[in-house]
């Protein structure tokens, strides 16, 4: 039998100790570059948290990989491994545009819902066509969710430059939505609480993921397709025992995990940049992944690695802003080095871990073992 | 926190040689591709660098890395205080437009993209005419019937490269064939010199001699596969001629450095002025380049002709086309 941590050790010591030790590193290279890692540290923790603004960036992004993350971490309790988030929210991303850009001048209260229902549709689809390939044609759901990526890169690069394009213009993006399908800001709502979010994108989206978050869980561990789901991910021989089919689950999971990761869009097309744009997601999909993993593929994890990513973007941004010495690509190897520590090498630590935990709780009945000897 | 800034204030206040100019506060923003991609951020960043020597004073920077940042990093560059923000890259035309409107006393210029407000300067390229000389001279110097061109990211400014391209070497050998190819559809087309490599190699086997790189960093790779093989290619952006003497025919150059060293230097002396401008052959713009490592591959009959065209282009008697004009 595998040796089981405690829970705070497990969800609590285990992570805070892989960040520790990335941030230590971290610290190294920056003295290395010749600057204060002290005050690189002070710098990237006001330019997260500091004030008003920073906060609304932070929460933005984490908004982000609240979504993301959620869409790898479900794929996981599937035994699935769904590389593909950033294709999948690029497309949700053009099922939100094709819904904004035909409806954008009716009321926000129906253009909204038809606006998050294409990101989703559309993310969807983007799962379901991998989860299909694994299930019915045992493709590797790792290698076709990869290619989907391209894919749909060249999809979305091909509409922004032949058809969406604004005609005679040189910048490949769509004509702007109409006021109905702008997500509306949180500013206004976090004033009454006296935050000032500013001019960062923060928007209602936010809300959005946070209920996915319950409904994730909700559906994961208090649902009966949800069990089904974890079965299959824990043992496929075991669920077919059990009379379950693994590939209908396997289906399920991705076109879920779609939905998820197509909703990203809803925040960033319809919450910030009110257009559809090249490339705008961002690398989130793949940051999904590392995310997922820090948070142990739990909701609530989930929030929290998002959150700690969302600080590393909006505080690194800073960073790179006031010490020129550290560039943007200082800030890509910091985030780097969370995610080695946090997601690559999260097994360092535990041996070490396991000997000092659970050598003291089993200590009882090897006692009583002895006496009984 | 303010013991950081008065001590980078106190920074650029040492580094100022005159006095006098110590209120002036220029700032930078560079493009996804990095500041040192060896061509276009790199020809902003050389223009920036230029204008910190000879004046000694020290300009804002950041760069970007992704969408969300763009009106972010202008909206802290006006904090700053900066005078005059320069920003590079067509995609950031409807940030500039949001932060340009909110601060209406801050100059902003933009390059490769035109905004229409009564603060900001837009300076565009015409591309198609100097990829039109390059052109003629990729199908002068041309022994097959085939000359190749490797875009870097599919977008409409890469096609007017092509376009341009395209017309050049037609109006020489009508009946010349170029292969066009594009590194890929997404920003990382931009970075990719192996598949650049990749690309100009199959050119050069369909048959193709001479391969014009219009692709960033990615182009460092075609011009390399052009020097193993044993052909020519053609740089672009910066003059490029150096990387692989006797192997590059020429550069189209685009003096992306001289609109960020101006933009700064006019801000200062109060001679800016708001308005689209575009850059072509007639205002030294666009060239290509011809120095002393292509000197030999630039013989006296091409210089003549290339030279005689650019005459003509500047007086209207060719009117090159671009390829928004064909967009309907």
């Amino acid at each position: 039998m595998r040796d089981a941590l405690p829970a705070w050790v497990e969800l609590g010591l285990l992570p805070l100790l892989n960040l520790a030790f990335a941030f230590l590193v971290t610290g190294v290279i920056v003295v290395i570059l010749g600057e204060n890692p002290l005050e690189a540290v002070e710098l990237l923790v006001y330019g997260a948290f500091g004030y008003g603004e920073a906060w609304g960036y932070t929460l933005f992004y984490a908004t982000n990989f609240i979504f993301t993350g959620l869409a790898v971490a479900l794929a996981f309790h599937a035994g699935l491994f769904n590389i593909g988030g950033e294709g999948q929210a690029y497309i949700g991303g053009l099922g939100a545009g094709l819904a904004a850009l035909a409806f954008g001048g009716g009321s926000p209260f129906l253009v909204l819902p038809l606006c998050v229902l294409g990101a989703a549709l559309f993310g969807a689809v983007w799962g379901f066509i991998p989860g299909w390939l694994q299930a019915k044609r045992g493709s590797h759901v790792v290698i076709t969710t990869i290619m989907l990526n391209f894919v749909a890169a060249s999809l979305m690069t091909y509409l922004m430059v032949n058809v969406l394009i604004v005609r005679g213009s040189q910048i490949p993006e769509s004509a702007g939505f109409g006021p109905g399908a702008d997500m509306p800001g949180l500013n206004g709502l976090l004033n009454l609480f006296g935050l000032d979010v500013g001019r960062s994108p923060l928007n209602l989206s936010l809300v959005l993921a946070l209920v996915c978050c319950v409904l994730v869980w909700a559906f994961v561990w208090k649902s009966r397709p949800g069990y089904e789901v974890r079965v299959v991910g824990q043992s496929e021989p075991a669920a077919r025992y059990a009379g379950i089919v693994p590939g209908n689950k396997v289906i399920l999971a991705m076109t879920l995990s779609g939905v998820l990761a197509g909703l990203m869009a809803v925040n960033e097309v319809l919450g910030a940049q009110h257009r559809l744009v090249l490339g705008f997601s961002g690398g989130y999909g793949f940051v999904g992944i590392a995310v997922a993993l820090m948070g142990r593929s739990h909701p609530f994890g989930v929030v929290l690695a998002a959150l700690l990513f969302g600080a590393l973007y909006q505080g690194g941004s800073e960073l790179a802003f006031d010490m020129p010495a550290i560039s943007r690509d200082m800030v890509v190897v910091i985030q780097g080095l969370v995610i080695l520590f946090a997601g690559a090498l999260e097994h360092m630590f535990r041996p070490f871990l396991t000997g000092i935990f659970v050598r003291r709780r089993d200590a009882a009945p090897a006692v009583r073992e002895a006496a009984r000897g | 926190m303010k013991t950081i800034l008065a001590l980078s204030l106190a920074g650029t206040l040492l580094g100022t040689t005159a006095l006098a100019q110590e209120d002036f506060q220029p700032a930078v923003i560079f493009d996804m591709g990095g500041k040192m991609d060896k061509s276009f951020n790199e020809a902003a960043f050389n223009g920036a660098e230029r204008f910190k020597e000879e004046t000694g004073i020290d300009y804002l920077e950041f760069e970007i890395t992704n969408e969300a940042q763009r009106e972010q990093a202008m909206e802290r560059m006006v904090r700053k205080g900066a005078d005059i923000v320069v920003v590079v890259g067509f995609q950031n035309a409807t940030p500039v437009e949001t932060i340009a409107k909110a601060n209406p006393d801050v100059k902003f210029t933009i390059i490769d993209a035109v905004v229409d407000l009564p603060n900001v300067q837009s300076v565009t390229f015409k591309e198609e005419e100097g990829s039109y000389l390059v052109g003629m001279a990729a199908a002068m110097a041309s022994k097959t019937d085939k000359v190749g061109f490797v875009g870097g990211m599919d977008i409409p400014l890469i096609r007017n490269f092509l376009h341009g391209y395209e017309q050049g070497v037609k109006a020489t050998k009508p009946d010349m064939q170029v292969i066009s190819n594009f590194a890929g559809t997404t920003p990382a087309a931009w970075s990719d010199p192996a598949r650049g490599a990749e690309l100009a190699i199959s050119q050069f086997d369909r048959g193709a001699d001479v391969v014009y790189a219009a692709a960033g960093a990615t182009g460092l790779g075609v011009l390399q596969a052009a020097a193993d093989k044993g052909e020519l290619a053609i740089g672009v952006d910066s003059n490029q001629n150096y990387l692989y003497p006797g192997h590059i025919l020429t550069s189209m150059v685009k003096k992306v450095d001289e609109a960020v060293y101006n933009a700064f230097k006019t801000a200062q002396d109060g001679t800016w002025e708001a308005g689209a401008e575009s850059l072509g052959l007639a205002e030294k713009g666009v060239d290509y380049a011809v120095d002393e490592n292509n000197a030999d591959l630039i013989t006296p009959e091409i210089k003549q002709k290339l030279d005689e065209a650019k005459q003509e282009i500047i007086d209207g008697k060719i009117a090159v086309e671009d390829y928004y004009s064909t967009q309907k």
